[in-house]
């Protein structure tokens, strides 16, 4: 039986090793399993929560166009949060468990969506830095090798790739307005800057779910690597637009051709994670009230649809 | 009155109409009872602020005063608005938001439908574009209503309490003005007795099939719209809605 598993898990490496995916019904090693469920539902919550801080500006927009691009936008993400629940219901997990294990506390998501967004500046900060930090970490994602992720990722990217032109469109738009638009902007980069930075996750040396999930082509390159990336492109995107990095260490190396941070500051990241950050409870309030208040919703809509089969039968 | 005028007039109620509803429904956006819903009511948001934005870009097209969809939209004050009562009542919950926009659909749709046999250029190509939205609007709040209705004890009760909030806002959505009688002549507006005649041949069958009484109002209904009367919902939700543009009047956004 041992010999057994271990030669599966020798077929399973080595499928995954010359670049095929695993798809929903194949054999995988349990902790496969439980890494993707962690990672996939630590996603969809992530798009869930995220709504919030956005919705926020949705009745207070500037203009009807703004509005419309943020509705669209904000939508955009609940169909994430669809598409992946579904995906992580293929592991076996149904959505209302995934649901309830955010209400519980015992599933995480992004932390940057405990940070609160004071102006409207925000509202393009999160889709410049927010939704470009997500895409690059997604582009290495969808070469995962799960395929229903890998092939979520693929689609929520070309999505992400239009948020985030969109937010830099209002940061840059702001930064060449007034003085009073130009002071919004650069303050909501520099609220915005480091827990971005941070939201690529812990660094390599600290992070624990690294070794396995790099073996196994859940994660293709390490935090550090794509947080790297993140700041490659973001800080030319930032001067261009005439804002500055809120970073006094910031310097390019000529050698590299990288763009070079200060130290992050990790106790601030590991403190929202755990709870206190500035809209945990706010956050978690919201989604409990929904859940709660739609629980009445949800019971009609089941009830409804048990009478209409009861009569549909008597019809026939 | 003369023909611009009244087309001034007519589009800015449209215009009203759709964006306080969308403003409304944007509230919904991250709290409905599923994703589902949530996704749903920002689909009918996201076409009620289209719709307004073109129904006020070509009311200030014919006014020639130069004002945008955002002039409009961001600088007019609470007397000028023409939206009707209807739209701008509270959210409350989940029933009596589906209420509130069955009631409104259900007009939309036939008025739509009239609208898109206008001699008017403009009002016969937003109509036919329009309708396609309202019409599946109208089939998610219809069925919303059965599944409430005739669901548990519980959104029966919610759903018929909605209903009976709402009704008396209902008539006004019928009410003509002087611009409504210069567009008819020239064949640009239907006449709304018919648009009533049709919504009372479908609400309160649908209201009865989906257990909910029309309420005894006692000759009760509420009218005011027509002359930039509204309720005193209006007020916060043009604060909320208009305080940004209006603290830096001369931004660009």
């Amino acid at each position: 039986m041992t010999t057994d598993i271990k030669e599966m898990e020798r077929r399973f490496q080595e499928k995954i090793d010359s670049g095929l995916k695993i798809e929903a019904k194949e054999w995988m090693p349990e902790n496969y399993r439980k890494q993707l469920i962690r990672m996939i539902s630590q996603h969809a919550h992530s798009e869930i929560v995220g709504m919030l801080p956005e919705g926020n500006w949705i009745t207070r927009a500037p203009s009807l166009r703004r509005k419309a691009v943020l509705l669209a936008k904000v939508q955009d993400e609940a169909g994430h949060g669809l598409y992946l629940y579904s995906a992580a219901e293929t592991l076996g997990i149904d959505r209302q468990t995934m649901i309830n294990q955010l209400l519980e506390g015992k599933a995480k998501y992004s932390s940057i969506f405990n940070y609160p967004t004071l102006s409207w500046a925000d509202i393009g900060a999160i889709g410049w830095l927010v939704d470009g930090a997500a895409i690059v970490n997604q582009t290495m994602l969808a070469r995962g090798s799960y395929g229903p992720y890998s092939r979520a990722m693929v689609r929520i990217c070309k999505e992400e790739s239009f948020h985030n032109r969109q937010g830099y469109e209002i940061i840059y738009g702001l930064a060449n307005g007034s003085p009073e638009q130009k002071q919004m902007a650069q303050d909501a980069l520099n609220r915005w800057w480091w827990p971005s930075i941070q939201m690529l996750g812990p660094s390599d040396a600290q992070s624990k779910n690294s070794e396995e999930t790099m073996r196994w082509k859940i994660k293709v390159e390490s935090n550090d690597t794509v947080r790297q990336r993140f700041i490659d492109r973001t800080v030319p995107q930032a001067h261009a637009a005439g804002l500055s990095i809120p970073d006094p260490d910031l310097k390019f190396n000529e050698e590299s051709g990288h763009w070079e941070i200060g130290e992050i500051e990790w106790t601030e990241f590991y403190q929202v994670i755990k709870g206190h950050g500035p809209c945990n409870h706010k956050r978690m309030q919201a989604r409990q009230k929904a859940e709660n208040e739609g629980k009445w919703v949800r019971e009609a809509a089941a009830a409804y649809a048990k009478k209409q089969k009861s009569r549909q039968q008597i019809a026939a | 009155m003369s023909t611009e005028e009244a087309l001034f007039q007519y589009l800015i109620r449209l215009g009203d109409n759709a964006l306080i509803l969308g403003q409304r429904l944007g509230e919904w956006c991250g709290h409905a009872h599923q994703l589902e819903s949530d996704i749903a009511l920002t689909n009918v948001a996201l076409d009620q602020i289209g719709q307004a934005r073109n129904l006020l870009t070509e009311a200030g097209r014919i006014e020639g005063k130069g004002r945008t969809e955002d002039d409009l939209a961001f600088f007019r004050s609470e007397m000028e608005f023409r939206n009707n009562l209807l739209v701008e009542q509270d959210n409350g919950d989940f029933a009596q938001t589906i209420a509130r926009q069955y009631l409104f659909d259900v007009f939309q749709f036939h008025l739509l439908t009239e609208l898109s046999r206008s001699s008017n250029e403009f009002l016969e190509a937003f109509a036919k574009k329009s309708l396609k939205e309202v019409s599946y609007h109208r089939k998610l709040s219809s069925d919303w209503m059965l599944r409430l209705g005739d669901g548990t004890e519980e959104s029966h009760n919610r759903l018929q309490q909605a209903i009976d909030i709402l009704w008396p806002y209902t008539a006004e959505l019928f009410e003509m003005t002087e611009a409504d009688k210069v567009l008819m002549e020239l064949d640009m507006v239907p006449d709304l007795k018919l648009i009533e005649q049709k919504w009372q041949a479908e609400v309160p069958s649908h209201l009865e099939e989906s257990r909910i009484r029309i309420p005894d109002t006692k000759g009760y209904m509420a009218r005011g719209s027509r002359d930039g009367h509204h309720t005193e919902y209006l007020g916060y939700i043009l604060a909320e809605m208009q305080a940004l543009p209006r603290s830096m009047p001369e931004a660009k956004w």
